[in-house]
């Protein structure tokens, strides 16, 4: 629908212009996995602060936003187990690799980073692939 | 002062995401079904990002220090490694299973009921974790070309 382009383009630019922002205020990389797994594995210690008011911010202001205008709904799929799966998934992989939708996506692509567009291809080809076998193997999705 | 921008960067890294429709999980994989159903949204989200960025970094490009006083950052040295290569794949079929990413899983969070819980603490387990891949991935040597 020609209206979900336009949210998507929208939001996208929102994206972009909080990703230019924390890097030209503040002096970081804007990639999720990054900010949180620093977090979790001590490296990014010395900018613990830093990095829990911005996470602060990215759970607190959708939340606000979505009980305003709406679009709460996640669609995610109700089998705890594949969530599970899934989420460890994600954990271990945008940690082996160093970035994840919008490190090696958002930030890596708009930087001509080589590094960032192999990412994204192999993270998108991956996903495609699990798409389709998820739902003929599974019936998930 | 880095704390509030952090907050204000994630806020509006929050915000984007919801508009956007990517803590929908059944946008993102309409956007990895290419075989199937397919949805463009997330194009649209990925393009409409990178356009401000592109021109950050040629903003970043003229100068070393970020406002704040920290150096803007260095391009990584690394080559395309092997871990680049399988934590991409892992975190595409994880990706693909669900539909989250980090961001969004942590944008949805507080409307995302159980699963959305689930995943996140996943999610944390498996960053846990993975030093300890990566270390073992760096001691096996590079397999060579024949």
């Amino acid at each position: 629908m020609p209206i979900d382009w336009i949210y998507g383009l929208t939001g996208g630019v929102l994206i972009g212009l909080a990703a230019a922002a924390y890097l030209l205020v503040n002096g970081r990389i804007m990639g999720a996995s990054g900010i949180v797994g620093g977090l979790v594995d001590g490296t990014g210690r010395s900018s613990a602060s830093e990095r829990f008011s911005f996470l602060a911010g990215l759970l607190i202001a959708p939340g606000i936003t979505a009980a305003a205008i709406g679009g709460s709904e996640t669609h995610l799929t109700d089998n705890l187990i594949v969530v599970g799966l899934a989420g460890v998934l994600v954990g271990v992989g945008t940690r082996i690799a160093n970035g994840c939708t919008s490190g090696h996506g958002v930030c890596g692509i708009s930087r001509l980073s080589l590094r960032g567009i192999v990412a994204t291809l192999f993270y998108i080809g991956a996903g495609a692939l699990t798409v389709v076998a998820a739902r003929s193997l599974f019936g998930i999705g | 002062m880095r704390s509030l921008f952090a907050f204000a960067a994630g806020s509006l890294f929050g915000i984007g995401l919801l508009i956007s429709g990517m803590t929908d999980t059944t946008k993102v994989r309409g956007w990895l079904d290419l075989f199937g159903d397919w949805d463009p949204t997330l194009a649209f989200v990925m393009g409409g990002a990178i356009v401000p960025m592109f021109i950050a970094w040629r903003i970043a490009e003229r100068r070393t220090m970020a406002v704040l006083g920290t150096p803007i950052p260095a391009p990584s040295d690394a080559q395309i490694e092997r871990r680049l290569i399988l934590g991409s794949v892992l975190f595409g079929a994880g990706w693909g299973l669900s539909g989250l990413c980090p961001g969004p899983s942590i944008a949805s969070l507080s409307f995302g009921g159980t699963g959305g819980l689930v995943f996140v603490a996943a999610m944390l387990l498996g960053m846990g974790a993975a030093p300890r891949i990566t270390r073992a991935l760096n001691a096996v040597p590079p397999a060579r070309a024949a």
